[in-house]
């Protein structure tokens, strides 16, 4: 009879006043133009479409369980078919990153079908084999200039939508407009990825996506349809990382297939950011992508020797924290800035009366 | 009385190797059936069966005359059977009520809420914060069984909850069924300790090697017949 006396509620205190701090950031991303230099601006875009990639990879791989290691061939096919839609279409540039992300989709689904047949390791080296076939069927694509590449054309460029306002806004070159541009739609991908991963983990999904990635079998006695969960999300992530590639070459202006499907660029450096940062976690690739860029802004100068000691760093975070930095913190501190934890609040339940 | 779950000469195995050579049982609605056997004489086996874990044919098993045989997990879940697994399963990175909590995505209603589970084993409602697998064996059992029946099941299977556990811990387990039973679910027990068995069930099930040997309610049947059916002993 009486009413429940306890809420259900998933903030914690340092959640909420990490909700305002997080709206000043923003704030201050959206109005970046204003107070960062053409440098800083394309600096912070290389966060932002980091950042994006490695949400999507932690949502597979820290959310899901599917490790893949063929992300590249989504973030290759949506910026060719980025590129093929703007050459052979005509079609406006901005318009054409969501071509991106649907051809991605339509590549997924083919490499869903044939990898998640496979468990583990050797998934993960299907989706590479996969990955790397697309490469080598795209380099076959002469209109978009086969194995050698091309650039976005000049037309194309200058008639970018929004470029011309921009320019006008800031009193800038078309060319630091068109970065601007990118800048600013690299921001509103990522605040929609995070926002959205965080959503479906909050919602009853996110708790059955967590059951299937502890136990399948489990998952499923309860009633959540493990092949249709694993889907859903591989689509998605395939989606949202065909969106970010087609963004990514959109402010390059420059295609080639070595760089648009490179394992290490969009692969190696982003399962780096997201170990570092925490798997599992959505603070974890924030935290990853942070320490990445500065580790890339003070040491790439090293060549390979850089290389090295991201994978050094890698295997140590990996052996001594292996829920990452971001692990490291929330267990000293309780914080978690996106809960995701339900938990009860007001002691006593009341009493059912019969 | 029609039977709310039925199997007709159930034949279920993995890949070459067959465990189930036609095995009928039935549960009536609000009844409670003990199925018990030695070791690897197929208990688990109809339990992963019935619940679609593993597949057969259509017929062989009926819901309320439906036929469910071999159907998707998730589907036969949504349908009211649900299972308390042995070895418990829970996921380790969910917390107890969490782990509560999943257990009601498949969406039915019915008397089985968070706090009711927690009226039920009123220790988890202390423990609901924290992980699911850092409790004590006995209470991880409770997190199981409120698991199932979060999900307002009409079957409840429990496959072997007395397992690994003290005799008084399976004391207090054992002490929810018949309140699992008044609020509305039919319930099969999997179990190797036949006294327990036989002081819950109204009717018992021996099985050896794929085959129900015995089947008879608790006071019909002897210890004799018992002992011969469990460990196929010929009679003499």
């Amino acid at each position: 009879m009486s009413a429940p006396a306890y809420t259900v509620r998933t903030g914690t205190r340092a959640s909420r006043l990490f909700g305002w701090g997080l709206l000043a950031l923003l704030v201050a991303l959206v109005a970046a133009p204003l107070w960062a230099d053409r440098g800083m601006i394309q600096d912070l875009f290389f966060i932002l479409t980091m950042l994006v990639l490695a949400q999507f990879w932690n949502l597979l791989a820290g959310y899901g369980g599917l490790i893949s290691i063929g992300q590249q061939a989504f973030v290759g096919l949506g910026a060719y078919a980025m590129f093929g839609a703007v050459i052979v279409w005509g079609v406006n540039p901005v318009p054409a990153i969501l071509l991106g992300g649907v051809a991605a989709v339509l590549l997924a689904i083919p490499t869903a079908f044939f990898a998640f047949r496979l468990v583990g390791a050797y998934f993960a080296i299907g989706t590479w084999v996969i990955a790397d076939m697309a490469r080598l069927i795209v380099s076959q694509w002469q209109v978009v200039g086969g194995g050698t590449g091309t650039s976005l054309p000049r037309e194309a460029r200058a008639d970018m939508w929004g470029v011309e306002t921009i320019a006008a806004l800031f009193d800038m070159r078309a060319a630091a407009a068109r970065d601007v541009l990118a800048y600013w739609l690299a921001l509103a991908l990522a605040i929609a990825t995070v926002a959205g991963i965080y959503a479906l983990l909050r919602s009853r999904q996110g708790l059955a996506l967590a059951a299937v990635r502890d136990n399948v079998e489990a998952a499923g006695a309860v009633g959540v349809d493990a092949k249709r969960m694993r889907w859903s999300i591989f689509l998605v992530a395939a989606f949202g990382t065909g969106i970010c590639g087609a963004l990514i070459f959109l402010q390059n202006a420059r295609i080639a297939p070595d760089a648009a499907f490179s394992v290490v660029d969009w692969m190696a450096y982003v399962i780096f950011i997201v170990v570092i940062g925490g798997i599992g976690r959505i603070e974890g690739p924030i935290v990853g992508v942070l320490v990445f860029f500065v580790l890339q802004s003070t040491l790439s100068q090293f060549g390979a020797w850089y290389l090295m000691a991201l994978g050094l760093l890698a295997i140590t975070v990996m052996l001594i924290a292996p829920r990452g930095l971001w692990g490291v913190i929330s267990d000293r501190t309780g914080l978690q800035l996106f809960p995701i934890q339900r938990r009860l609040y007001g002691g006593r339940i009341a009493k059912e009366t019969p | 009385m029609t039977a709310l779950l039925e199997t007709s000469g159930l034949k279920a195995g993995y890949g070459d190797f067959q465990a189930l050579w036609g095995v009928d049982i039935t549960l009536a609605e609000g009844g409670c059936a003990a199925i018990i056997g030695a070791n690897g004489a197929g208990k688990t086996t109809l339990m992963r069966a019935i619940t679609g874990v593993l597949p057969c044919a259509p017929g062989m098993v009926r819901l309320d005359g439906a036929k469910i045989g071999g159907q998707s997990v998730d589907a036969i879940a949504k349908l009211g059977i649900a299972m308390v697994p042995e070895g418990r399963k829970l996921f380790p990175s969910l917390s107890v009520e969490e782990n509560l909590r999943i257990g009601a995505y498949a969406g039915r209603s019915g008397p089985w809420t968070l706090e009711a589970v927690f009226e039920l084993f009123p220790i988890l409602r202390e423990k609901r914060a924290v992980p699911g697998t850092s409790l004590s064996g006995g209470q991880q059992q409770m997190v199981a069984i409120g698991r199932a029946l979060m999900a307002n099941p009409r079957v409840l299977l429990c496959d072997e909850i007395s397992l690994g556990l003290a005799p008084v811990v399976i004391r207090d387990i054992y002490k929810a069924l018949p309140r699992i039973r008044e609020a509305g679910a039919s319930v099969i027990v999997v179990e190797q300790d036949i006294a327990q068995a036989m002081a819950v069930a109204d009717e018992v099930h021996c099985m050896i090697e794929g085959r129900i040997t015995l089947s008879g309610a608790p006071g019909d049947l002897s210890r004799d017949d018992i002992h011969a059916a469990y460990f196929g002993v010929a009679e003499t």
